[in-house]
């Protein structure tokens, strides 16, 4: 277990070096970097600055070394803005937290939902109903249902709220009306993916020996369902979960964010790409790629300790 | 080696069929006549794959439409007819014109939905060519030589599919639009559709160059390339003539849902400014600009909005009767 676990952490740090290094020279291939760097009216001053500061005048592996200690020394500020880049996304990590997690619940238990359903009455018109369903959710661009929704319940019937964040402390009830259309908007996509997933997953573990010992020994169809074949099927749809998860977390939900006005780290990132501001898209781009594969790191650890069958 | 190796398991099944009927067996069916068969009875998929085709024909057709129908190019702007007098775009109508109502710069709706999904089904054709094309023969050459070159692109392709879709989508899309990309032979402008093409294609690469490695990895120790092997066919010979075509089913399912998310992609990245750059027009870049007009002109948004989801959902439920029709007991898996 130990050597497990240290190994798998090692290649985590690996694969973040690997990760750093591809971010960072994505971003090299700028002609004239100071001027992009400086926004839209540079001094010489300023651009002899940035061309010290992000070591332009130097060999490519020491500027590397310079961006990564401005990136983790929080000292990286945006130059069209003249705003600590690091600061910056800490202040807008807890909408998009409350995004990530509201949504996360959301999909992973009405995916489970949907794709046990299916996979129950596979064939009949329940299944078929959920499939179309599904497909319908996977071909609609979260941006447009997220408008769409954002118009019908929110401008025109004001049911809810279109847009825009209230933070939890300072009015609960508030937080949760503004957050129910982004996070329903947000989860659709994930469950029409999980739902299909995991039926498919049933449907083939339905059929293997352990099952059918199961069955054999007397079992209810219930338990068997529950503690055999749901058991063993989840374990792709919780690794999915944490990928996705994690990708919501560090920006990933761009165009949900964005339709919905909630100033969290994916609409940062928008709307600095949009002012071509560099280094907050560098450095959302590097955070968010960073969780996905710590938490992937983490979700095989957690395997490890769960499943025994599991030794890599 | 046997003829039927290429053919994979399905052909077992039809000739005993046929022979419980008393014909004489046929010279044999191929794995994709008798997918094609099953294809054919599946008329829901059928009916949205025809919808799909109906739509590309129109796209292509936009040009007649524009000169000989509306008279109007997608780029016109006509504030004097089609701007109500509170300067908001008119409506649907029931002329030639403006059949879908104008813009906000008072632009035919119609005209531009025509020409916009040229653009978007353009950029996903391309997107989906560069994904399938470089997967395979990464998938290939990796599940086919092992060892280091299997390290290498697997690594690499770890590292892609780690990166958030949409976060390196706008990384990538801002680098480029300000330096363009320069390909050697060929330089191309930072506003071109093909750089979105390209930015799409390659993010795209791992979900389909990951499952066909796997399948290779299978497929490299069965006899057919041991003897294969032994009748001292090359490498090249053996990857592209004798396990290409084994894995021929898997790209062909990926394909529609390559092209489905290519196009979603494209419309999110042209939303958040990172995709299609004006004055081109894309459903996405159409979309975003009807979600600026909100309150005022809501058909701005719907028309283009519906339009891409009928083209996808379209693509997706025929992709899903391709896949029930070359593979029956879904033995492709699809991860995300």
């Amino acid at each position: 277990m130990a050597r497990f676990l240290i190994r798998r952490s090692l290649s985590m740090v690996l694969v973040m070096i690997a990760i750093s290094i591809l971010t960072f020279l994505i971003f090299t291939t700028i002609p004239h970097p100071e001027l992009q760097f400086a926004g839209r009216f540079p001094t010489a001053d300023t651009l002899a600055h940035i061309r010290h500061q992000w070591g332009f005048d130097q060999p490519v592996y020491l500027r590397y070394l310079k961006v990564m200690k401005l990136i983790f020394s929080g000292q990286i500020v945006s130059y069209s803005q003249q705003i600590n880049v690091v600061q910056q996304i800490f202040q807008y990590l807890p909408v998009t937290a409350s995004l990530a997690i509201g949504a996360g619940i959301i999909w992973l238990l009405t995916g489970i939902m949907f794709g046990v359903l299916s996979a129950w009455r596979a064939g009949r018109w329940l299944d078929r109903g959920l499939t179309i369903l599904s497909l319908v959710g996977v071909s609609t661009p979260v941006f447009f249902l997220g408008a769409v929704l954002a118009y019908y319940l929110g401008d025109k019937t004001q049911i809810l709220p279109a847009g825009g964040y209230v933070s939890l402390t300072s009015s609960p009830w508030d937080w949760f009306k503004h957050m129910i259309l982004p996070w329903f908007a947000l989860s659709v996509l994930f469950i029409g993916v999980y739902s299909r997933v995991l039926r498919s997953t049933i449907l083939d573990t339905i059929n293997d020996d352990y099952v059918r010992t199961a069955r054999a020994k007397g079992l209810t169809e219930r338990q068997v369902m529950i503690r055999h074949v749901l058991r063993n099927s989840l374990i792709p749809i919780v690794s999915l979960w944490g990928l996705d998860f994690a990708a919501v977390i560090g920006g990933g939900a761009i165009l949900t964010e964005t339709v919905f006005d909630l100033h969290g780290i994916g609409q940062y990132a928008a709307q600095s790409a949009q002012q071509l501001d560099i280094p907050p898209v560098l450095t959302i781009t590097l955070f968010g790629t960073f969780a996905v594969v710590m938490i992937g790191a983490a979700v095989d650890i957690l395997y490890a300790v769960l499943d025994p069958r599991i030794r890599l | 080696m046997s003829d039927g190796a290429v053919g994979t398991e399905f052909s077992t099944e039809m000739p005993e069929a046929l022979r419980a009927e008393g014909e004489e067996l046929p010279p044999g069916i191929g794995p994709y006549k008798l997918a094609w068969r099953r294809l054919r009875r599946n008329k829901v998929a059928l009916a949205f794959g025809g919808l799909f085709f109906v739509l590309v024909l129109m796209c292509v057709l936009a040009p007649v439409y524009a000169n000989d129908i509306a008279h109007t190019g997608p780029n016109d702007e006509n504030i004097a007819k089609a701007l109500n007098q509170y300067g908001l775009p008119i409506g649907p109508t029931w002329h030639a014109k403006f059949f879908l109502g104008a813009d906000g710069v008072g632009r035919d709706i119609a005209v531009r939905l025509l020409y916009g999904g040229r653009s978007s089904l353009e950029i996903g054709a391309e997107a989906t060519l560069i994904t399938m094309v470089f997967a395979t023969i990464l998938g290939i050459v990796a599940g086919y030589f092992r060892g280091p070159a299997d390290g290498f692109i697997s690594r690499a392709f770890e590292l892609i599919w780690a990166y958030p879709v949409y976060l390196l989508g706008i990384a990538l899309g801002v680098v480029l639009a300000i330096s363009g990309l320069d390909l050697g032979l060929f330089k191309i402008g930072g506003n071109s559709l093909l750089i979105t093409a390209i930015i799409i294609g390659v993010i795209y690469i791992p979900y389909v160059g990951k499952p066909i490695r796997g399948q290779v990895l299978g497929l490299r120790e069965r006899e057919f390339i041991d003897a294969a092997r032994q009748q001292g066919l090359g490498h090249l010979r053996i990857m592209f003539g004798e396990i290409l075509p084994n894995v021929a089913s898997t790209i062909i399912v990926f394909i529609p849902l390559v092209l489905a998310n290519a196009i979603l992609t494209e419309a999110g990245l042209s939303y958040v400014g990172a995709g299609v750059r004006p004055p081109n027009a894309s459903w996405g870049t159409m979309i975003s600009d009807g979600i600026h007009l909100l309150p005022a002109a809501v058909h701005t948004m719907l028309v283009p909005g519906i339009m891409l989801v009928l083209t996808v959902l379209g693509i997706n439920v025929f992709g899903d009767g391709v896949r029930d029709a070359l593979d029956p007991r879904a033995r492709i898996r699809i991860d995300h």
